[in-house]
């Protein structure tokens, strides 16, 4: 008896409309009632990738271990000594410049009119000053991004990799510290040009001993994210190096 | 009187072997060719199943009479997109770090049709208790290949497990390396886990003859 009522139009169109409505709402609700805590917890995974980039975290042996969430507010204020806002040519401090959303600024520099802000992060560890950006692009499947430290001659310090959908266990491997690792001490100038760095397939220097080719090891099974993230290294910061050459010439 | 029944005790471990959802009904292939580079991702992929999938046959079940045979799959569609968003909220909220590993998996599972398959062919048929069995006993089923195939892929195309470095390290050539053993780099590629599925059926089918169908 059941069965016949069900095969009803009307009755498949009232149980489409209140299954949307419930379903809807308790997403909705859901989604409402835990967003403040959700924002905190982005917040705070910022301040730690951030921190990680310059080599502030609790990694033990291949480990990748930020600082804990309950310690990384006082200890972003403590190790970044200044954010700054890059904007063509004028710099300014503004202390919320963590919060700047990457993707949204790269959507809205694609109008040629409007100047986009970059964020750049001012840190200071056992007396050596890190610059560090954040930089974002796409890989296989989805968005990629990445926090990089250099030194003022643009020389990799750290780096963080992330991604949003790459494969596990190959594009995701970009989160690894072995890849990761391999970044520190490469150069994003070769002679004086801006070449960035390439994740580069060969196998030829596997142990990354040469730190001035511009290249570092590719992982196997990951080609386009490797692509990715070698475009996104020369896309994002090229932008920056206006701003390392005003730093040489005070 | 025993928790579960005879016929029970067969909804849970019938798809671990003859009635596999892998290997037999052949569903699920493409996570099972995605995401088996590493052990690890194996295993999160098939606890994360696991989860929706007895969930979900429960709903779907809870709803069996009432649902309009027309509109079922985009219902059962909603269900399972539903609960993985509400799952992934609720780790977004409190354990953030766990919602990271799994953000992958979200897409993965919603479109993974052992659960589709398995609200359309048993859920709608069924009691609540015996779907939530039903759907732990598939997802185990397919967690089980899943693993298999990782281990193998994991050890013999990076040669570590779970990340770590079980035959020496490849590049300072230790362990095995030492004699001129290499990684076969095929193996994290999605062709070997189809090669590796395609062995499994076989060793399972010479194993028995059952499942051979007549010609």
């Amino acid at each position: 008896m059941m069965g016949k009522n069900t095969d009803k139009n009307s009755y498949t169109f009232i149980f489409a409309v209140i299954m949307v409505l419930v379903v809807g709402s308790i997403l909705a609700f859901t989604a409402q009632s835990l967003k403040e805590r959700i924002t905190e917890n982005e917040r705070f995974e910022k301040q730690q990738n951030i921190l990680y980039a310059m080599g502030i975290n609790d990694n033990e042996d291949g480990s990748i271990t930020f600082i804990s969430t309950d310690k990384v507010a006082d200890i972003f204020s403590q190790y970044i000594t200044k954010q700054l806002v890059i904007q063509g040519d004028k710099v300014t401090e503004d202390d919320m410049a963590y919060l700047i959303d990457v993707r949204r600024e790269k959507k809205l520099a694609k109008n040629k009119s409007y100047q986009r802000r970059l964020p750049l992060f001012v840190g200071k560890k056992e007396g050596k000053t890190f610059y560090i950006v954040p930089i974002r692009g796409k890989g296989l499947w989805d968005a990629i991004w990445a926090y990089v430290a250099m030194d003022e001659n643009m020389v990799v310090q750290g780096a963080f990799f992330d991604h949003k959908a790459e494969t596990p266990g190959l594009g995701a491997n970009i989160k690894q510290r072995f890849f990761m690792d391999d970044f520190i001490g490469e150069h994003m100038f070769s002679n004086g040009i801006f070449k960035g760095i390439t994740v580069a397939k060969g196998n030829n220097d596997p142990l990354n001993r040469r730190k001035d080719d511009n290249r570092v090891d590719a992982i196997a099974g990951a080609t386009i994210t490797g692509d990715g993230v070698t475009a996104m290294i020369k896309s994002d910061i090229r932008l920056y190096v206006p701003y390392f050459k005003t730093l040489k010439s005070n | 009187m025993a928790l579960l029944s005879k016929k029970d005790t067969k909804l849970i471990l019938d798809p671990l072997s003859d009635d596999n959802p892998i290997t037999i009904q052949v569903l699920g292939i493409c996570s099972a060719l995605a995401i088996t580079a590493e052990l690890e991702a194996s295993i999160v992929m098939a606890i994360s199943v696991m989860f929706v999938l007895g969930l979900g046959n429960v709903v779907i079940s809870l709803l069996r009479n009432i649902i309009p045979s027309k509109i079922r799959i985009i219902v059962q569609l909603i269900v399972v997109a539903a609960l993985v968003i509400i799952v992934d909220l609720i780790l977004k909220a409190f354990a953030y770090e766990l919602s990271k590993t799994l953000s992958v998996f979200v897409g993965l599972i919603i479109t993974n049709c052992i659960i589709m398959g398995r609200f359309e062919a048993f859920a709608l048929a069924n009691r609540p208790w015996r779907s939530f069995l039903d759907g732990i006993g598939n997802a185990a089923g397919y967690g089980l290949i899943l693993i298999i195939v990782g281990f193998f892929r994991e050890l013999l195309g990076s040669g570590s497990l779970l990340g770590f470095k079980v035959l020496g390290d490849p590049i300072s050539k230790t362990g095995l390396y030492a004699f001129g053993y290499e990684n076969n780099g095929f193996m994290l590629l999605s062709p070997m886990a189809l090669i590796i599925v395609g062995l499994i059926i076989w060793v399972q089918r010479s194993k028995n003859k059952a499942l051979i169908e007549e010609e």
